[in-house]
């Protein structure tokens, strides 16, 4: 089957969900919508199961943290419908200090590890799954890494400064 | 067979209420057991010989890979894509290039894409043997494994013909290849070619119709194609349980839609059906790589990158000689290239199953996040879950038939 056109999947989407989805970009083919927390399992619903669009395959779950935004936390989901052969990108912008969002593993089981993965690097916390914990971090840990002011390596090291490089 | 149909559970031991009269015992299965093979920790609760729960703990090599990447340019980024499957690390290499490529809008000439995808499918071989070499020995069956063994060594003298490595390979450069491939390099190909696909009917001759093999291995942790669906398998996992889906095919890179290929697929998802989708994939690859072959020769000679001088690093006698190299060099080697801002997904066909690069860029030297989308690990997360009600043997084959690599596991 053809691939499913951007507009035609935009305009399903903001039939059924009016005023919540805004479109972010669409480079490379593949469309990037946003969406609200309150909405969003709705929306994974309705994308999953809507029969024109049949986005079965949960592809990946993760965040991106940007700290200079209000809104700094992005959690973003892959999605991909295999009998259309069309992905599509869905984000959802939190509040970076106290990130929540509802889990997906009520849609998918195998969001649970995707998750967890993301609770462990950035500290989102998602609402209703099973199991929350830290995966491949230690559990003693008491940061969450891959949030950007965590720095990579140990800022107090004076050898390595930018400075000695020009930069 | 059927009572050994794995039944779903949730991913945690059940401790206190299954057992009142303390009769379960609690068995660390790694994390360094020889039955593994990688850094792999399951606590199993079992009865007897059957695993009643299980949970998975995974992490042990975690090397922050993607916070390292955050720090580096890109072309320092190839390494590490390296040593996520160590099996195949051509194709994490090749995916890491285009998914760059597709950022900063790099053509790639025919030709680079053949040699590409023959380089592909040859670790995709390797891959495969080790998996179902190793399947065998789990078994019972150590021959086998010998016989193809040898095979992955000619794969990897090929590797070393083009880069000069052998596992880590770093091949390839963003806009193509370091160097072109040498006349030894095309010989091995074309003679690896010819002797490998009478060594795979011989090593399918020891397995396919064996009693043993196919008592240990018909049924076994059979999965349904809509569950695994559900947990997002991917590559001869997911095929083996009758989904044809393969990036090479859905969203072809590479130039993989000029090839005429078959996607094997099995039926019941058991181990045996996992087999049986890796073998054939293995023959569909040869057949892939005769095809490129055939395809070089009516490409012209001695192209093996694109022309993208701002992206790729000029040859060293050019360097030293003319200004615009020397400066394009300099530029390249300090990061300072200027990608544009934008987010870019790209997937390859991994060995294991959808190998997924998330790339975002703020237009600065380094990727502002990249994430990774591993198959391993995705695939891994129903191990623990699936096991319950399996006997432990079958949880080992199980495993070797997951083929979870550790690197890419943890990332």
């Amino acid at each position: 089957m053809a691939k499913l056109d951007h507009e035609a999947l935009l305009s399903s989407l903001r039939r059924q969900f009016d005023g919540q989805i805004n479109e972010l970009d669409r480079t490379f083919g593949l469309l990037t919508i946003e969406t609200s927390k309150d909405a969003i399992i709705e929306v994974l619903r309705y994308l999953k199961t809507a029969p024109e669009l049949q986005f079965i395959y949960l592809t990946d779950i993760t965040a991106v943290h940007y700290p200079m935004n209000e809104l700094s936390m992005a959690v973003v989901y892959h999605v991909h419908s295999l009998v259309n052969q069309t992905r599509i990108r869905v984000k959802v912008f939190l509040d970076g200090d106290k990130p929540q969002i509802p889990s997906a593993t009520i849609l998918w089981p195998g969001a649970n590890w995707m998750e967890r993965e993301t609770y462990d690097f950035f500290g989102v916390i998602f609402v209703g799954h099973p199991d929350l914990r830290r995966i491949l971090n230690v559990d003693e840990m008491d940061v969450f890494p891959m949030r950007k002011e965590y720095p990579l390596e140990d800022p107090n090291r004076v050898d390595k400064k930018d400075f000695f490089f020009g930069r | 067979m059927s009572e050994l149909k794995p039944k779903l559970t949730a991913n945690h031991l059940v401790f206190d209420d299954n057992d009142p009269q303390d009769e379960l015992v609690t068995l660390n299965l790694g994390p360094t057991h020889p039955a593994t093979h990688g850094v792999f920790q399951n606590v199993l609760q079992i009865d007897g010989e059957r695993i009643v729960s299980g949970v998975s703990t995974i992490g042990y090599i975690h090397r922050a890979f993607e916070k390292i990447a955050e720090h580096r340019p890109y072309y320092q980024i190839t390494p590490l894509t390296d040593r996520l499957n160590y099996c195949s690390s051509p194709i994490n290499n090749m995916g890491w290039h285009m998914t760059v490529e597709k950022l900063l809008g790099i053509e790639i000439p025919k030709r680079v894409q053949y040699m590409r995808v023959i380089v592909m499918e040859l670790a995709r071989i390797a891959d495969h043997i080790i998996c179902n070499g190793i399947l065998g020995v789990d078994t019972g069956a150590f021959s086998g494994f010998l016989y193809v063994m040898q095979e992955r060594e000619f794969i990897y003298e090929i590797f070393e013909e083009i880069c000069g490595a052998r596992l880590t390979t770093n091949i390839g450069r963003i806009g193509g290849f370091e160097r072109d491939f040498n006349e030894v390099a095309f010989e091995k190909i074309k003679a690896f070619v010819k002797r490998y696909p009478p060594i795979l009917t011989e090593f399918e001759e020891l397995f396919n119709r064996n009693r043993i093999f196919i008592d240990r291995t018909s049924g076994v942790a059979a999965v349904d194609s809509e569950t695994a669906l559900s947990y997002s398998w991917s590559g001869p996992l997911l095929r083996a349980t009758g989904i044809d889906y393969d990036v090479r095919v859905h969203e072809p890179y590479s130039s993989y839609e000029d090839f005429d290929f078959d996607i094997p697929v099995g039926e019941n998802g058991d181990v045996y059906d996992r087999y049986m989708v890796r073998n054939e994939e293995m023959r569909q690859s040869i057949r892939i790589i005769t095809q490129a072959l055939e395809k070089l020769e009516n490409e012209p000679k001695g192209v093996f990158h694109a022309d993208v001088p701002e992206f790729y690093l000029p040859p060293k006698e050019m360097v030293y000689n003319n200004m615009e190299a020397l400066i394009y060099h300099f530029k390249i080697v300090m990061g300072e290239i200027d990608p544009p801002k934008k987010e870019v997904y790209h997937a390859v066909e991994g060995a294991n199953g959808e190998l997924g690069f998330y790339l975002i860029s703020d237009g600065g030297r380094s990727p502002y996040r990249l994430h990774f989308r591993r198959p391993s690990f995705i695939n891994y997360q129903m191990y623990a879950p699936m096991s319950s009600g399996m006997l432990l043997s079958d949880a080992i084959i199980n495993m070797s038939s997951l083929n979870v690599i550790a690197g890419e596991l943890d990332a």
